[in-house]
């Protein structure tokens, strides 16, 4: 089958043109970069790649960039990728273009995620390189640890060897000195001016010293001006500025990983808007806390990662049951129990979709990037408001983590004032049923009612007051209005475009941070010949109009998703999908080893999937 | 929607509608909802009656309060009460009026629910709303037994006491409502009985009045499951309603400590008061010192300024 050759024979391939290597004097332009950090978790290298990706959104670049952290807190093997590109990025990339490496297991463990060809830079007080692989990546000796030493002193077990490589780095790629010199004066002026001096004795001496010979030097091809200065963050930092932005003031969290970097930044935020964030007994109280809140008129927000969702899920239903707006944000991680928690998973979709007892509808979003999770985080407000029902944001570790560049969000545009309205009414059906979809919206207690009839916000079976009803017909007809809500948001919501053909043989599904993997899959899958497409799904409950016809339009469906093939055979949302649509074409490309794919895996496993299939007997 | 975002500090009343129109006074007809579901002869018909006389008395607009509650019998409570309320799940009553309490300084947060609801479930609540000394009155309408799952043990159970999870007696230490309070830090603790109204309504007055988190155990009798149960502590049934020693001193918190440690029906009154400053008290402060640099900026300028950080 000749799809299945060209899939193959592009997947080999290198992505975009590697540096190119060798005696050409001067710097050689290259449009982007890949590159890898291998170290340990206490070495600083997270805080150089953040200093890279800044540079990059500073320099109107695209970056992305991709980090791990051992779960221990006395530190262990760490590693920061970042890639920088003048043209889009969609993903952290496969491969890297060079590789620095801080000792002998991070030599070790990473050399074979470089491509062929290319650089590795390695510690020579450190690394003992392996004659075997000198013939296959370009070796460059550096005595970080003695040269950071001899720069600043210390034991070079110290801090600074980072610094020496960022400026090795720059030199390397004729990066903005002055700019970053901003970043490092921004990060370590404090108050004791000797951190500062260190910093840039260090970064200097990298800077100067001479790789001739051994390394050229590259510099980035221009890249088109954006109209907008760019921001750089990770998706954590995303999720919660978008809050903040969509007028969210009032919140609560019990700590956990990847959540919790969310709840420190609101806990320092918001008070500088007036607003409150608490730090509760549990997730438990903090989802309690914050219905309270959004009782009370606000919209409140909560959020956690796996198992503080499972904790959640009995008040969840009481959001859905009493119809209040609530945000609640899901840094997913590994699990189930404690699982991975420092690692990426895409398996709370079904306990998003259908956590709690009983039939208890709330709206699912999953973000596909970083600068999608802000806008996200501010949607999922404006649903939550809109349709009076708990809105779960789905993210995951890798998300949040990552670092991206994207267009300052205009502040004054998007900023939104959430405050409660107090205006007395004549009076007031909590739960009117007579309501158009369904949708009713609360008076929040402060609001004075003119006719003296006070709601009550249950979770018992109610009446259009909320008070309790052994009535089977009001029982059928409330279920029907909270069911009917979402239904009718179906409507409003955008069909989703396909990447690639809008019909052909095979569509990959993808959902939150898949998004650019598989969309690089299919463009690397094109440009060799190969018919491909992919489509998005970012709205996972209720899902959008216009998907089921999509999928009819394609001879066989691979939904990629970091989650279990299951009992059946099917993934989770590839389940979801199959029960909606009863779409039988429907299969899954899954995985759980706690990273996110890399797009020749998932080249590689289509393959795999459809050569098994082109063997079944027809 | 205005773009000039401007909220509220904690501390900061929210603008409350039509100050100056006219009202007629509050009547308990105007805050009688429901008619209650309760076994004729229930204590909770007490807590509910002085609940709604303390309203009038003190002439409490119904949009300036809520009443808040779990599951229990006793947790049916806001149903009976023409006011905002909810009726929230099992346990959770108390961190839920927390959410209330700080994000709306102008509400009076009342909490009402059973033993079990409030110190078995939900004690994990109960002691970190105590010791962040939240602004709500909690009434813990104490039964010593599970009314509304019809005779389970609850906390409060004494040892001896023979319920459908225990036929041949409890066997475990029961909770002490009031030293609990005081050892997670509660700023107002007290106990009164149903059988008491007088009694009961004074230290529901004493709660209102107290900037803090005030907590009420009062004895309320399940009829129904275990009847006879406070008669100790009922003159009219031959026992004695001891009320704390005049020379109590409320600040003393060893001594409050001591005198809720008396045998059943040991004494009732206010044990215990202190005026350490409340969470919500302590949150407007810390908005204040957050925003004095960004006095005169609106929410977007804020965000701005944060935005100019990632560049
Ligand atoms: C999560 C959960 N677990 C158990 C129950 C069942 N349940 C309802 S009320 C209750 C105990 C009631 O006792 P108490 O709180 O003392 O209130 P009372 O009825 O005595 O006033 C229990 C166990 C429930 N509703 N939810
Ligand atoms: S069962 Fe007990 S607590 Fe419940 S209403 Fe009846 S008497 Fe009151
Ligand atoms: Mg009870």
């Amino acid at each position: 089958m000749q799809t299945i050759e060209k899939v193959i024979s592009m997947s080999e391939a290198t992505t975009l043109a590697a540096p190119a290597l060798g005696g050409a004097k001067g710097a050689s332009a290259v449009p982007e970069a890949i590159i890898r950090l291998a170290g340990n978790s206490q070495d600083g290298i997270q805080a150089i790649g953040g200093f890279l990706a800044r540079l990059a959104g500073r320099s109107e670049q695209e970056v992305m960039t991709f980090m791990s952290i051992p779960s221990t807190i006395s530190g262990g093997p760490s590693v920061f990728q970042v890639r920088i590109s003048t043209g889009e990025v969609l993903s952290a990339g496969d491969e890297a273009d060079l590789l620095v490496a801080f000792y002998q297991h991070s030599y070790v463990e990473h050399l074979r995620s470089l491509k062929k060809g290319g650089i590795v830079i390695y510690d020579k007080d450190q690394v003992e390189p392996n004659p075997e692989w000198e013939k296959d990546y370009r070796h460059v000796g550096v005595g970080i640890t003695s040269l950071t030493v001899e720069a600043i002193g210390g034991t070079g077990r110290d801090k600074g060897k980072n610094l020496f490589v960022l400026g090795l780095l720059a030199r390397m790629h004729d990066l903005n000195t002055a700019k970053l010199n901003e970043l490092i004066k921004g990060r370590f002026g404090g108050r004791d001016a000797g951190v500062l001096d260190n910093a840039l004795a260090a970064f200097n001496a990298g800077y100067g010293y001479s790789l001739e010979g051994a390394v050229e030097t590259f510099r980035f091809s221009a890249s088109a001006p954006k109209s907008r200065r760019q921001v750089v963050m990770n998706g954590n930092e995303a999720v919660a500025y978008g809050l903040i932005a969509a007028g969210v003031r009032f919140g609560t969290a019990y700590p956990i990983t990847p959540w919790s970097d969310i709840m420190e930044i609101l806990r320092r935020e918001l008070p500088k808007y007036g607003g409150t964030y608490v730090q509760c007994e549990d997730e438990i109280a903090a989802i309690c806390m914050a219905l309270g809140g959004s009782f009370a008129g606000r919209v409140a927000v909560t959020g956690t990662s796996g198992p503080g969702f499972s904790l959640k899920t009995e008040a969840l239903g009481w959001g859905v049951m009493a119809e209040m707006p609530l945000v609640i944000i899901d840094v997913q991680r590994g699990g189930p129990s404690t699982g991975l928690p420092t690692q990426v998973e895409q398996s709370d979709l079904n306990i998003a979709v259908y956590g709690s007892h009983g039939d208890a509808p709330r709206i699912v979003l999953a973000p596909a990037s970083v600068e999608d999770a802000f806008y996200t985080a501010i949607e999922a407000v404006n649903l939550a408001r809109a349709y009076s029902v708990p809105v779960i944001v789905l993210t995951d570790q890798a998300i949040g983590s990552r670092i991206e560049a994207f267009e300052e969000p205009d502040s004054e545009k998007i900023c939104q004032d959430l405050t409660p309205d107090l205006t007395p009414v004549a009076s007031h059906k909590l739960y009117d049923l007579s309501a158009p979809d369904g949708i009713t919206h609360r008076r929040s207690p402060g609001t004075r009612i003119l006719d003296g009839r006070y709601p009550v916000a249950t979770g018992l079976e109610h009446d259009e007051y909320g008070h309790p009803t052994g009535s089977p017909k009001l029982r059928m007809d409330m279920q029907a209005k909270r069911r009917k809500k979402l239904q009718a948001l179906v409507a409003k919501l955008p069909v989703p475009t396909v990447h690639g053909p809008a019909k052909g043989k095979v569509l990959l599904v993808g959902w939150g941070s898949s998004q650019g993997p598989i969309r690089e899959a299919v463009d690397r899958a094109r440009a060799a010949g190969t018919e491909l497409s992919a489509l998005h799904v970012r709205y996972l409950n209720p899902l959008p109009p216009g998907l089921g016809e999509i999928l009819d339009r394609f001879e066989r469906i691979f939904v990629v998703e970091l989650n279990d093939e299951g009992l059946y055979g099917y993934g989770q949302l590839a389940s979801l999908l199959r029960s909606r649509y009863c779409n039988p074409r429907i299969q899954g490309i899954n995985k759980t080893e706690g990273l996110t794919f890399k797009v020749k895996e998932i080249l590689d496993r289509l393959n795999e999937k459809m050569t098994r299939l082109s063997n079944l007997p027809a | 929607m205005s773009t000039t975002a401007t909220f509220p500090a904690p501390s900061a009343p929210v603008t409350l509608p039509d100050p100056n129109t006219p009202r007629k006074p509050l009547t308990k007809g105007d805050l009688t909802a429901e008619r209650p579901t309760w076994c004729p002869g229930c204590g909770d018909f007490t807590v509910l009656a002085l609940y709604l006389k303390l309203l009038e008395k003190r002439q409490l607009p119904q949009e300036s309060f809520c009443s808040i509650s779990g599951i229990g019998c006793s947790s049916r409570f806001p149903y009976f009460v023409q006011a905002y309320g909810a009726h929230f799940i099992h346990g959770r009553s108390l961190p839920f009026a927390s959410g209330i309490s700080l994000s709306r300084p102008d509400l009076h947060v009342f909490v009402f629910g059973g033993d079990g609801d409030l110190l078995s479930i939900g004690g994990n609540h109960f002691t970190h709303t105590s010791r962040k000394n939240i602004k709500i009155t909690c009434v813990i309408m104490d039964n010593c037994v599970y009314g509304l799952t019809k005779k389970q043990t609850s906390p409060t159970s004494p040892i001896g006491f023979k319920s459908k999870t225990d036929v041949t007696g409890s066997i475990d230490q029961p909770i002490n409502p009031v030293k609990q309070a005081i050892a997670a830090g509660a700023t107002y603790v007290a106990r009164a009985s149903s059988t008491n109204p007088n009694h009961l309504l004074q230290l529901l007055e004493g709660a209102v009045d107290h900037d803090g988190f005030s907590v009420i155990e009062c004895l309320s009798e399940c009829v129904a499951f275990y009847p006879g149960a406070f008669d100790a502590a009922n003159p009219r049934k031959g026992g004695a309603f001891n009320l704390i020693p005049a020379d109590h001193d409320v600040a003393n918190e060893v001594a409050a400590y001591k005198l809720a440690d008396a045998a059943f029906p040991g004494y009732f009154g206010l044990f215990y008061q202190s005026k350490r400053p409340t969470k919500n008290r302590l949150e407007a402060e810390l908005n204040q010192r957050s925003q004095e640099k960004f006095q005169g900026l609106k929410d977007w300028q804020i965000l701005k300024k944060s935005f100019e950080k990632m560049q």
